[in-house]
């Protein structure tokens, strides 16, 4: 079977239940498996992966590779270690690893196995948003459907390598999905972030070496390992390999998810998967992957989706799940929708980001419902000068609310003036 | 010793600690809040921000947090940088973005972190134009009050309350700007240091309850060092009083004993010096009423009494050594008894030869909270010297720590250490016959009866050291779990051996001592620790003296005309019958005491005394650790130390008096005039305790040729607030016993000796944080040392006594007639002082006295236990683990005189309508609630027959 030019989706039928173990097989699954676990030692793995220059797709895009690298090199059996799948997608406007979850459970249980012969790990999680009831049910049968398979449990395909997956849904909070506080929530406590050192790598869950991986990176996993690197990289259009799941919300005429090489021009991607703007809407900015990231504007529509160069262009790659603002819907608006997310999901701990966000989430709603004043915006700019540094705060929650609302002030500077000065929203019933 | 360059200035820092830590240290105003020494760094409250460079060239650096950032050699970092300067005061605004700026009426203004931290940053304007988030306060009992409004979420509430002391009720609920720190109700917290949250919380959110009902503001309160009285541990205190009534306890930084934290007891312990029970003036019996009399008729009464016969003195271990030297000096040492029965100074002599012979060390509390390994055998230290537990507490943390170093993370990084020691295995084990709040950080527990915990404990010795003798008739299943403990404690770097006379039991201590001393042979940082009951009984037990029997058997013969009892209330030790029969064979009984007991209604002469707060004395804690309390109040006469009295007994007595015999000038009491003298005195006739009169410098002690002040400046209203009587200033009283000022003058820095410390206080430090510039180093020792002088910190020279085959007690057997009855470890209730306290009354009054029983057996709701005063009617409460055989009850709750062991049998309820007879604990009888701010009046006591208590001493208490 030749290799697909869309791996992550290939086996994807959204109108079919997904593929069960045999059908996975037939299709090309646990090849992967059966490589690494008759020919590959745990270090060749981790190669492999290193020279696909596969980047995490949760959003922050570092070297899985190299993630992998600190964990200590002990074999499964003599240290206990956790291989985690963040499945806690809950970045707004983001569907992409839901698709991954629904479409193919079996392909993101392959890639925790090969994650965790890479690591050396026994015990895999998938820390799922509880509100997937569908992955979720869907993952656990493919879960029991691999265990029934001998893909998972002990001893698989007699290699001496025991792994199995223990599935925990969360009980719904965004700071879940950065992995400290996701490592904190899964032992039970309250889902505030770690300082590190130490590192998950070498103290994460109950202090033993954990690997934390986005599930679409995960994903990736056994195509690359039955591929190569080679082909992985000449998957991507730029410097990164491979291919990413690319999505567009907003007033299009066919918002969703798609598999593209990674690269992929934001335009291409309005235009030839989501056809377009819906009649009567022209795009006005877009957050490029998700609340957390920076607007650009239509001048930035032609820039490549890949990890530098949306950086280059002022904002960040993240999740690569795109929020479109037109221009009949009011800025404002959406930024205190926004603000008011973060301010609500901020886990409290510390205090620029727990009283900060606040703060700048009823300035934008006084703003919105016309009592807002002419110092508000320095304010707003103040908090964005305050808690945009990453280091300030504890951790990236406060930088990423940040994002958007210090690019909209200066992209959007003149309808603030106007909700200011005309005291209200002039788009308030424009829509 | 790492340089670090604090806006261009070199200064010395500490390796190994953070920027925060050199920042203060090194003198400079960096405000926090997040952090605290004791509990290490976590980066919540992202106050301390500083601009850090990476060398000489880099111009621009970045904006860190000191209290995350370790110290390194060469650090460039600057305080005064301008963005570091704008986003601390930033911090400060958010944190005001919901506080309530109720400071006119909030307790903790004056001394308040947040304030002074607001101060430091420079906020001074409001920008926030939005309402507040308000929040629900919770009743959270009788110690704490709650006011959830004036949080900043620091966390170190949670923090301290259950990572640090293991409380579990007290927990962060909802997020973002909704955190909330309180219960999941309303209810007293359950954790024995919920008093500590208000010196912990950097603002009014938790602040103490009883302080806040007779409030006062910190420039406003007389401070006086002192050493908490309610367990023989030796906590240092602060003592606040103002207008002649103590106003709370405040924890006093000793860096080997109590360091940052005080129990409960401790804290609201005091409130029975401002009790009604206090006695204001001395009392005779006058038609069947304890009356009021001039102190001269006293005296003059005691003279004839002396012309009687012999003169008997019975001593205290609550009382100083001051008290029971003067007495002692009085009566001679060979008619001193020490007020302890037979069994307790069996106890308390063991303990001290113990170790005095301990051939290791014995641990100071801060050496405990290192000790990686330890075995407390018989003894729930929860409930007999809680600040040891916490320490015990704080000991299994070592792997952590380890873990830590390995991962090099540094051990301040509090959060990072939890997680990587979230599974470390603990080094604690704990033999006890009854559960401990200890045994959920324990690794292994074992539930057995008194004597079967000696006999492991001695098996555990045999295994260390094989000379040690073995235990016959040992179950395989014993011995295989003696030879783990052994295997872990010599395996130890720093094991420590915990035992006590809780259970009354001198083998269990010998048995601890003999593992001690085997592991000492291979390891001298083996240590030894054994808890004793009062705050005194090592001083008490050092100075010696007759037993209470002695005193019975003189009595009987006729041998005693009067007894002069100090501060001991004979009810307490002495069974029913046999306090009679000592009331009947002695014709005048002389009480020198604070606080009215059920014995001052049977004595001829009452004398008051002075309580702990009103005047100077040494104690010897149980680690031998001499230390001096001062006054926060100048008595009015005619209340005066119990050493005057004693003194002024001693005039009424003839010089040629040959009943008396200890006419020697050196002791001749009569030429004392303030307790320097006293105090001078014992050294000289007691070489055991020839460092007494070193314990902290006397009252001739200067500073600047002046007193030290005991009130910080400025000290407000002193004119007004008794201006209904007259509006001139009056001159502060004048104390022969102390360096104090009494006022607001005088000398005072944080270079003075550490025992005179009466309150902590630097410019732009108000609050209790202030400590650190109090400290060499902080965590360290105190500028001026820590307070005390130990008596046996290091091994003694003299040759070891020879090694005495130790008693080893046969197995237990349940018996089917009778229980054997074994304290109920209650910190709150048993102990005589606290419990006339109203706030640790009510405390305990919600927790009514049960017979506890083996969970195993089915037993009855209620059932009575025969005692020797009489049948008690009981409800039941199942233990599970309990040994069969073993049933507990509260000391001194259920039958006022109790000493442990003892056997009891166990009825069945005859009639619903049973009533228990003997005392209450005096808590629950208090009549009325006493208000500190208005002295009690001296009220006559009708004087009823034997049978019972009195109303206004100690009412039996109705049962249901």
């Amino acid at each position: 079977m030749s290799p697909s030019d869309r791996p992550l989706t290939a086996m994807i039928d959204a109108s079919a239940a997904p593929p069960d173990c045999t059908a996975y097989e037939k299709a090309g699954g646990w090849q992967a498996t059966r490589k690494a676990l008759k020919t590959c030692t745990p270090d060749d793995i981790i190669e492999i992966v290193t020279q696909s220059k596969l980047r995490g797709r949760g959003g922050a895009g570092f070297g899985t590779g190299q993630k992998w690298s600190f964990v200590p090199k002990k074999p499964a059996s003599e240290q206990r270690k956790y291989l985690i799948a963040n499945a806690d997608e809950m970045e707004p406007g983001t569907f992409k690893d839901r698709l991954l979850l629904e479409g193919n459970p079996l392909q993101l249980i392959e890639g925790m196995l090969l994650a965790a012969y890479a690591i050396q790990a026994s015990h895999g999680i998938v820390f799922l948003r509880g509100e997937y009831h569908l992955a979720r049910r869907r993952l656990e049968q493919a879960i029991e459907d691999a265990r029934h398979n001998g893909w998972l449990g002990e001893n698989i395909l007699g290699a001496g390598f025991s792994f199995d997956i223990h599935m925990h849904a969360g009980a719904g909070r965004y700071i879940c999905g950065e992995e400290t506080a996701l490592l904190t929530a899964l032992e039970g406590r309250r889902a505030t972030p770690r300082s590190k050192p130490p590192f998950p790598q070498t103290g994460g869950l109950w202090g033993a070496p954990s690997v934390v991986n986005n599930v679409e990176t995960l994903c990736n996993l056994p195509h690359i390992v039955t591929n190569g690197a080679r082909w992985f990289l000449s998957l991507g259009t730029g410097a990164d390999g491979g291919t990413k799941l690319y999505g567009v919300s907003g007033r299009v005429r066919r918002p969703g998810a798609w598999e593209l090489p990674i690269g992929t021009p934001m335009r291409e991607i309005i235009e030839n998967h989501a056809a377009g703007m819906q009649p009567g809407y022209t795009l006005r900015a877009f957050l490029p992957g998700g609340a957390s990231t920076a607007f650009l504007d239509a001048t930035a529509l032609d820039v490549a989706m890949d990890y530098s160069s949306v950086e280059k262009a002022g904002s960040r790659l993240g999740t690569g799940l795109a929020i479109i603002l037109d221009d009949r819907t009011c800025p404002v608006g959406m930024l205190h929708n926004l603000e008011h997310f973060f301010a609500q999901e901020s886990c409290g701990w510390c205090t620029p980001c727990r009283d900060g966000l606040p703060w700048v989430a009823r300035l934008l709603a006084a703003i919105e419902d016309g009592t807002g004043e002419s110092d508000d915006i320095e304010q707003l700019r103040r908090h964005t000068k305050m808690l945009g540094t990453p280091g300030r705060t504890f951790c990236a929650h406060a930088p990423g609310a940040m994002a958007p609302l210090a690019s909209g002030l200066k992209l959007f500077r003149d309808d603030f003036a106007a909700h200011i000065t005309g005291h209200g929203c002039p788009m308030r019933h424009a829509a | 010793m790492a340089t670090i360059h604090l806006d261009g200035k070199p200064c010395a820092a500490r390796s190994g600690t953070n920027l925060l830590q050199a920042c203060l240290e090194a003198g400079a105003d960096l405000p926090y809040f997040c952090w605290h020494p004791e509990l290490g760094s976590v980066g919540a409250c992202r106050q301390c921000a500083v601009r850090q460079f990476s060398g000489p060239e880099d111009k621009t650096g970045r904006i860190v947090m000191a209290c995350m950032t370790p110290v390194t050699d060469g650090a460039l970092l600057s305080i005064n940088d301008a963005e570091a300067r704008e986003f601390r005061e930033n911090v400060i605004e958010w944190m005001m973005v919901n506080h309530p700026h109720d400071c006119p009426v909030c307790e903790e203004g004056g001394e308040c972190h947040l304030q002074d931290m607001t101060a430091m940053t420079g906020h001074n304007k409001r920008r926030y134009r939005f309402t507040k988030r308000t929040h629900t306060s919770q009743n959270l009992g009788p110690f704490v009050k709650h006011e959830m409004n004036r949080c900043i979420a620091c966390y170190r509430c949670v923090r301290f309350y259950h990572d640090y002391a293991g409380g579990e009720d007290l927990a962060v609920f909802a997020s973002h700007d909704n955190v909330y720190f309180g219960r999941a109700t309303d209810g007293t917290l359950e954790n024995a240091f919920s008093g500590n949250l208000a010196e912990i919380c950097p603002t009014g959110v938790f602040t103490d309850k009883p302080f806040s009902a007779a409030y006062s503001r910190k420039w406003d309160l007389s401070g006086a060092p002192s050493v908490c009285v309610h367990c023989a541990t030796g906590c240092n205190i602060i003592v606040n009083a103002r207008q002649d009534t103590v106003r709370r306890v405040l924890n006093r930084y000793n860096g080997e004993v109590n360091r940052y934290a005080l129990c409960d007891l401790g804290r609201f312990g005091y409130g029975f010096v401002n009790a009604p029970t206090r006695i204001r003036a001395p009392l005779r019996v006058i038609s069947e009423q304890q009356t009021p009399i001039p102190a001269q008729d006293a005296l003059t009464r005691f003279a004839r009494m002396a012309a009687d016969g012999p003169v008997i003195g019975i001593g205290s271990s609550r009382a100083s050594l001051e008290t029971n030297f003067s007495l002692r000096a009085l009566v001679g040492p060979d008619r001193f008894s020490t007020g302890q029965t037979r069994q307790e100074q069996t106890c308390t002599d063991c303990a001290l030869s113990l170790l005095r012979a301990h051939p290791g060390a014995i641990p100071t509390l801060h050496d405990m909270e290192s000790a990686d390994a330890v075995l407390v055998l018989g003894e729930d230290v929860s409930a007999t010297a809680p600040r040891l537990g916490l320490a015990l507490r704080q000991s299994v943390r070592q792997p952590s720590f380890h873990a830590a170093d390995a991962a090099k993370v540094p051990r301040w990084m509090d959060a990072a250490v939890r997680t990587l020691g979230a599974e470390c295995p603990s080094a604690l084990f704990i033999a006890t016959p009854a559960p401990t709040e200890l045994d959920s950080i324990a690794r292994e527990t074992v539930r057995t009866a008194p004597d079967n915990i000696a006999r492991l404990g001695f098996a555990i010795a045999h295994r260390i050291n094989p000379a040690a003798p073995p235990v016959p008739d040992m179950p395989d299943t014993d011995a295989a779990q003696a030879d783990r403990i052994a295997a872990t404690l010599v395996a130890a770097g720093k094991p420590l051996i915990v035992s006590g006379m809780q259970y009354g039991s001198p083998a269990l201590m010998q048995a601890a001592a003999s593992i001690a001393s085997a592991l000492a042979t291979q390891n001298p940082a083996a240590g030894l620790s054994l808890v004793l009951p009062d705050c005194n009984s090592m001083g008490l037990t050092i100075l010696g003296g007759l037993t209470l029997e002695d005193v019975l058997e003189k009595a009987a013969t006729g041998e005693i005309a009067t007894l002069v009892i100090a501060e001991n209330d004979l009810s307490r030790r002495l069974d029913p019958s046999s306090l009679t029969k000592l009331k009947n064979d002695v014709p005048n009984i002389v009480l020198i005491d604070h606080t009215l007991t059920p014995l001052s209604r049977d004595a001829a002469l009452v004398l008051p005394a002075t309580p702990f707060t009103e005047c100077t004395g040494t104690l010897v804690s149980q680690e031998g650790r001499i230390q001096r309390f001062f006054p926060a109040i100048t008595p009015a006469a005619p209340v005066q130390a119990a050493w005057r009295w004693v003194r002024m007994l001693a005039e009424q007595i003839s010089t040629n008096d040959e009943t008396l015999p200890d006419r020697n000038p050196a002791t001749d009491l009569r030429t004392w005039t303030r307790v320097d003298d006293v105090t001078a005195a014992l050294s000289r006739a007691c070489p055991a305790l020839a460092e007494a009169i070193n314990a902290a410098p006397n009252a001739d002690y200067r500073a600047d040729n002046q007193k030290i002040r005991s009130e910080p400046a400025r000290a407000s209203g002193r004119t007004v607030i008794r201006s209904h009587i007259s509006v001139r200033d009056q001159p502060p009283p004048q104390n022969p016993d102390t360096p104090f000022s009494n006022s607001m003058e005088g000398a005072y820095s944080p270079d003075l000796p550490a025992a005179l410390i009466p309150f902590f206080q630097v410019p732009s430090w108000n609050s209790g944080q202030s400590l650190t510039r109090f400290q060499q180093e902080i965590g360290g020792a105190m500028r001026g040392g820590d307070p005390g002088i130990r008596l046996f910190a290091t091994p003694s020279d003299s040759p070891p006594e020879p090694p005495r085959t130790p008693d080893i007690p046969a197995a237990f057997t349940p018996r089917d007639d009778e229980m054997l009855l074994l304290p109920e470890g209650r910190l709150f209730g048993p102990e005589e002082l606290s419990a006339l306290s109203p706030s640790v009354a009510a405390r305990s009054a919600a927790d009514a006295p049960t017979l506890s029983l083996p969970a195993g057996t089915p037993y009855p709701p209620r059932m009575t236990l025969h005692l020797s005063d009489g049948p008690h009617d009981l409800a039941t409460r199942p233990v599970t683990n309990l040994p069969d055989g073993i049933a507990l009850c509260p000391p001194h709750m259920v039958m006022r005189a109790f000493a442990f062991p003892r056997t009891a049998r166990l009825s069945p309820v005859t009639s619903a309508a049973a009533v228990t007879p003997g005392y209450a604990a005096p808590g629950h009888a208090t009549p009325v609630t006493p208000s500190p701010l208005t002295p009690a009046p001296v009220t006559p006591i009708p004087v009823t027959p034997a049978s019972g208590p009195t109303a206004s001493v100690t009412p039996r208490r109705d049962r249901p």
